[in-house]
This record gives C-alpha cells, structure tokens and sequence, in this order.
C-alpha cells in the first residue's frame, strides 16, 4: 500500500493519459465510455488521498525518473494544488454519467470514441498542470489540455464550433507562445525551470529587479490571462463555449479556466512573489481595473444574450473577473475569496451546463425563446438551473455568497470600499440574466415543442443535482471549501517569498 | 507501360534503403543525432512516396487505415508502459535503472523502449495525416 501510496502523483497523471490510449483502442462509443467512466472516477480517489495526505504531513515532492530537482521533473502537490486537482477530478468524475446520453445524441457514432479520447487527454493535461513543479512540464501539459480542447470544440453540432475551435486554437497558442516566452527569459536569469528552484533563486538579494524578471512576468501574466479568459482577452471563449457539444462546455467551464487561474495565482505568490508581482510591477492595478470590467461589462453582455450557452459563457467572463479580483487584493482574505470562488464557480456553472446540456438533450434547442415555459415541463432540470442562477447572484446560503464574502472582506481590509458596492452592484446585474430566463421558463406558455419535454433520464439528472446540492452544502459548511482556502491563501502569502 | 517506368523502378530501388535508413536513424540515437521521432518520420516518409508513387490504394493494402489508427495509441501504449513497468518493479515512473541489473544498461533499455513507443507513434501519425488529406480529394 505504502509503495502505492508514494506512486499517487504520478498515477493522477498516467491513469487519465493511459486510459486516453486506451478508450482509443475501443471500437463504438459505448465501450469507450464504459472505460472513460471507470478511468475517470478513480481521479477524485486519488486526488482525495492526496489531499489527506498533504493535510497529514505537509507538501509531497515526486521526482520522476528518479531523478532529484532541480534537474529532473518534480511532481510537488501542495495544498493549493490538491484543492485544485479534487476539483478538477471530482468535476471530472461528476459529468461521466451525464456524458453517455448527451455525447450520444450530439456526436456521429464514429466520431465517440475520438471524443472521449481527447476528454480523458484534456483531464490529463489539465490535472498534469496542476501538479507539476516544473514551468516547462507545465507548458507541455497546457499544450496537451488545449489541442485536446480544440478537438472537443470542433466536435460541435454545428459548423460554427469549427471557427470558434479555430479562434480559440489562435488565441490559445498566442497565449501558450507568450508563456514559453516568459519562462524562457525566466530560464536565462535564473538557470533553472524548477518553479520552487527559481522562486528560490529570485529572493536572491542579488536578484532585485533586474529587467528580464519583470519582462518574464509580463509575458506569463498576458499568456495565462489568455488562457483564463480575462476580460479583454476573452474573445475566444463565448463562441468556443456556445458551440462545443453540450458535455465538452460543461466540462471546460468547470475546469479549464480554474486550472489557467490556478497557473496565475502559482506564478503570481510561488514563483515570482508579493514583493515582485504587487509592489515592484502593478499587479494589482491591472487586474483590478480589468477584473471590474469583466464584472460588468461580460455580465451586461449576457443579459441582452439569447443563446443561453452563449449567456452562460459571458457569465463565466464575469465570474472569473470575481476570482481575479481575489488575486489581486493580495490580501488573505481576498485571495481566499478568490480560491474559494474557483470551486464554487466550477461546481455551479458546471451544473448549469449540464441543465442546458438536458434542455439541448430533449428540446434541441438552448435559444431563450424556445424555451418559454419549459419549467413547468422540466421542473428538475430548471430547478438546477434557478439554484445555479441564485449560486452565480450570491444568494445568502449558496456557494456564490461565500466567495463574495470574503471578496468583500478583502476589500474593506485593503480600505477599498467601493469595490464592495461594485460586487454587489455587479451581482445585481447577474439578477437581471438569470431572472430573464425564469420569467421565460416559467411564466409563459409552452410551446407545442416545449409541450413534449420531460425531465432527462435519471443518469443525466443524478450528476446535476448532486452538484447543485454541493453548491448548497458548501454555502451552509465552508469547512471544506473556504477552510482550505484560507490555509492555502495564508501558505501562499506567508511562506514563500 | 505507362511512363514513370523510370519513377517506380527507381523508387522500388530506394524503398528498402529509406527503411533501412530509418532503422539505422533509429538504433543510432544514442550515439549520434537521430532517435525516435526522427526514425519515425523516415519511415513514414517511406510509405508516403510509396503511396505517390503506386497509388494510395495499393498503399492501404500494406498499412491499412485501421492498422494506422490502431499504431497511434500503441506507442503512446509502449512509452507509458515502460515507465509503468518501472513502477511495478518499485522505482519511480520512467526510473528506467531498475529494468537491468546494471542500472546504466538498465537505462539503455528503457530509453530504447521509449524510442520504440515514439517512432511507432510518429510514424503512424504521418501517415494518418497523409491519409487524411489525399480522402479529401477524392
């Protein structure tokens, strides 16, 4: 068990990619989701072992190959990085259920097992990210995470998924070149491409503010923000959302933009540090301005949008703006906020994807005007879809409150009290686009096509509503999600410079 | 007799050396430049005039579609096998020095696997590249 238990890391990485290989080999689609399934849900297995781990005895170092760092590869999982791999693997885990109706009745038969292929890819990269220690590992799984994405795209219905994979393929590798570009100049300081190497050899008194560290961290900041989508960076993102197949935008709203956030606030505190980051270069001036624009102007977008995937995506624009507000408060209690919201905004919008993903299931259609009074035909499914909404406003008792919390409180600590009216004022706006498609859903005349609709089968509706319900929990008991966000905040801000 | 007499007697000529070549590119990695990917791409590239030259019909004939469909995840398969056999011995992932009782033959042998697993990968994904866009035209 033991000789198990030290192989943890790797096997959160080589299980998805193996498993990737071999749903290839599969022949029909339901063979290989029957692998996918089994290959997927031993991820949160192993990432909540790890968990417990890291919460027993403190960070764990895996050196592949044998070889120690900073010259090998080094798998490290703090407890930042374990918060983020359960999220990523129980997301992950949480849609295989929903996945085989749905990817059955969007994706030609032939077509199937490619797309649980680059599914089980994606993870991999994605949860490769996540735990390695070494900046150019880290890119090779962003390149892995994002060729597999662009494949999930372009798989959608409609012609259009294949311009918006082909923007996003553009965008993504302008954002992926611009990392390499700053770890390169990173690489040439320092001489290392271990993260903790070269944060180590930063603090180096020596090392104060010479100019190609402050350019790396230029380069690295644009490059994610690509990748996270923030606000004037986005425009990849709606098209490639609303036109991926259901499950595929499901999926990525949970997790491909956490993992990307999760790459920022690791450069930002591990790497580069508060000292580098917030005070020699204006870190938090940047995001700050940006991260608000994204709270209102993505979330006034969404409430003129009628395709509600599209909707939903403008909403993830704005919420990410949330989580990097949180970073860029540079404050415990704002970072925390912003930690917290990776999980809360994963678990909602992934289970408000998943409601549009029955409704696009049943009716064929996510446009706001074909759904008039599907409510009263799908009552579960739009019940998921009303407690998501009231997660994304921040109704007291939901997971989306939680994080504005301590948004909040990060703000009025730093003495910045109109950001607490702007989080409100914003989540006011989130009122408008979500209420539009209750009053839509539930107050007007079904349609003869809306007459027809029924709730989706048990194995579609199970996952929804479990992640609805985890959006309730952890908006009543933030022990597991706020607690461990707030000691990942503090390690991140206290321990290393 | 059609024409390019002189075009396919010459490339049945070349044919076994370029595989030859690759082989050699392959086996050689360790010593000089060459290995794998390289490897792959010859023999790929090999297929490939093949397939120029004497038609893709006949071409599929030798490495049919589901043949390279199937090459693609079996070298991925071979290189992440390697590195999980190194696990089930009791080191690390890719800690090839367990897989020979003199651990620097032990990573002579697993760099070689590797090698294996890429250059079956590489080739295959030419050639289903190739495939790809010749069915387009017709």
């Amino acid at each position: 068990m033991s000789a198990l238990e030290s192989q943890l890391p790797i096997l959160q990485v080589i299980v998805p990619l193996v498993g990737a290989v071999l749903v290839a080999l599969m022949r029909g689609g339901r063979s290989a989701w029957a692998v996918a399934l089994v290959i997927t849900w031993t991820m949160p297995v192993i990432s909540i072992l790890l968990m417990r781990k890291v919460l027993a005895t403190g960070p764990i170092s895996y050196h592949l190959g044998g070889w120690a760092p900073p010259i090998g590869i080094e798998y490290r999982v703090d407890l930042l990085a374990a918060f983020v791999l359960v999220l990523v693997s129980v997301v992950g885990a949480a849609l295989m259920p929903f996945a085989r109706r749905s990817v059955a009745s969007e994706i030609d038969g032939d077509k199937q097992v490619w797309f649980y292929t680059m599914y089980l890819l994606c993870l991999a990269g994605l949860l490769g990210i996540t735990i390695t220690a070494d900046a150019f590992n880290l890119f090779v799984f962003l390149e892995i995470s994002s060729l597999a994405t662009y494949v999930l795209i372009a798989l959608g219905r409609d012609r259009r998924a294949l311009l918006a994979a082909y923007q996003y393929l553009i965008m993504g590798t302008i954002g992926a070149t611009f990392y390499v570009i700053g770890v390169g100049l990173l690489y040439l300081v320092t001489g290392s491409l271990n993260i903790y190497d070269i944060a180590s050899r930063l603090a180096d008194p020596a090392m104060q503010n010479p100019r190609p560290v402050m350019a790396a961290l230029a380069f690295i900041v644009v490059g994610i923000s690509l990748k996270l989508a923030l606000f004037p960076l986005h425009v990849w993102l709606p098209g490639a959302y609303a036109h991926a197949p259901s499950f595929a935008s499901a999926f990525l709203a949970g997790t491909a933009t956490k993992v990307a956030i999760y790459v920022l606030i690791r450069f930002a505190f591990s790497v580069f540090g508060v000292a580098i980051s917030f005070e020699t270069l204006p870190l938090t001036e940047v995001l700050v301005v940006l991260s608000l624009a994204a709270m209102f102007i993505a979330s006034i977008i969404a409430v003129f949008e009628t395709n509600l995937k599209r909707m939903l995506a403008y909403s993830s624009l704005g919420q990410v703006g949330y989580i990097t507000l949180g970073i860029a408060l540079a404050n415990t209690q704002g970072l925390t906020g912003g930690i917290v919201h990776l999980l809360n905004h994963a678990l909602m919008k992934t289970a408000l994807f998943m409601a549009l993903g029955a409704i696009a299931y049943r009716l064929g259609s996510v446009k706001l005007d074909a759904i008039a009074g599907i409510g009263r035909r799908m009552p579960w499914t739009m019940a998921v879809f009303v407690l998501g909404g009231m997660a994304l406003v921040g109704v007291p008792g939901t997971a989306g409150f939680v994080s504005k919390w301590y948004l909040a409180i990060g703000a009025v600590e730093k003495g910045w009290w109109p950001l607490v009216f702007a989080i409100l004022i914003s989540s006011l706006i989130a009122v408008v686009y979500v209420g539009r498609v209750v009053e839509v859903a539930w107050f007007r005349e079904p349609s003869p096509a809306v007459e027809k609709c029924t709730d989706p089968p048990l194995s579609m509706l199970i996952p929804m509503l479990v992640l609805t319900a985890a959006t309730i929990y952890f908006g009543i008991d933030t022990e597991a999600s706020a607690g461990m966000a707030l000691k990942a905040a503090e390690t991140l801000l206290g321990g290393l410079k | 007799m059609r024409l390019d007499v002189v075009l396919r007697v010459g490339s049945k000529l070349i044919l076994p050396f370029m595989l030859l070549f690759a082989l050699y590119v392959q086996f050689h990695g360790e010593y000089g430049p060459g290995g794998g990917f390289q490897a792959g791409v010859i023999s790929a590239g090999m297929m490939i005039l093949y397939a120029l030259v004497f038609g893709v019909a006949k071409a599929k004939l030798i490495v049919p579609q589901r043949l390279v469909e199937f090459m693609v995840p079996l070298g991925v398969l071979i290189y992440a096998g390697t590195g999980v056999l190194t696990m089930l011995l009791g080191q690390n992932f890719l800690d090839y020095g367990v897989l020979d009782p003199s651990p620097m033959h032990g990573r002579e042998r697993g760099i070689f696997w590797v090698e294996v697993g890429v250059h079956v990968t590489v080739a295959s994904t030419m050639l289903a590249i190739f495939y790809a866009f010749v069915e387009r035209g017709r």
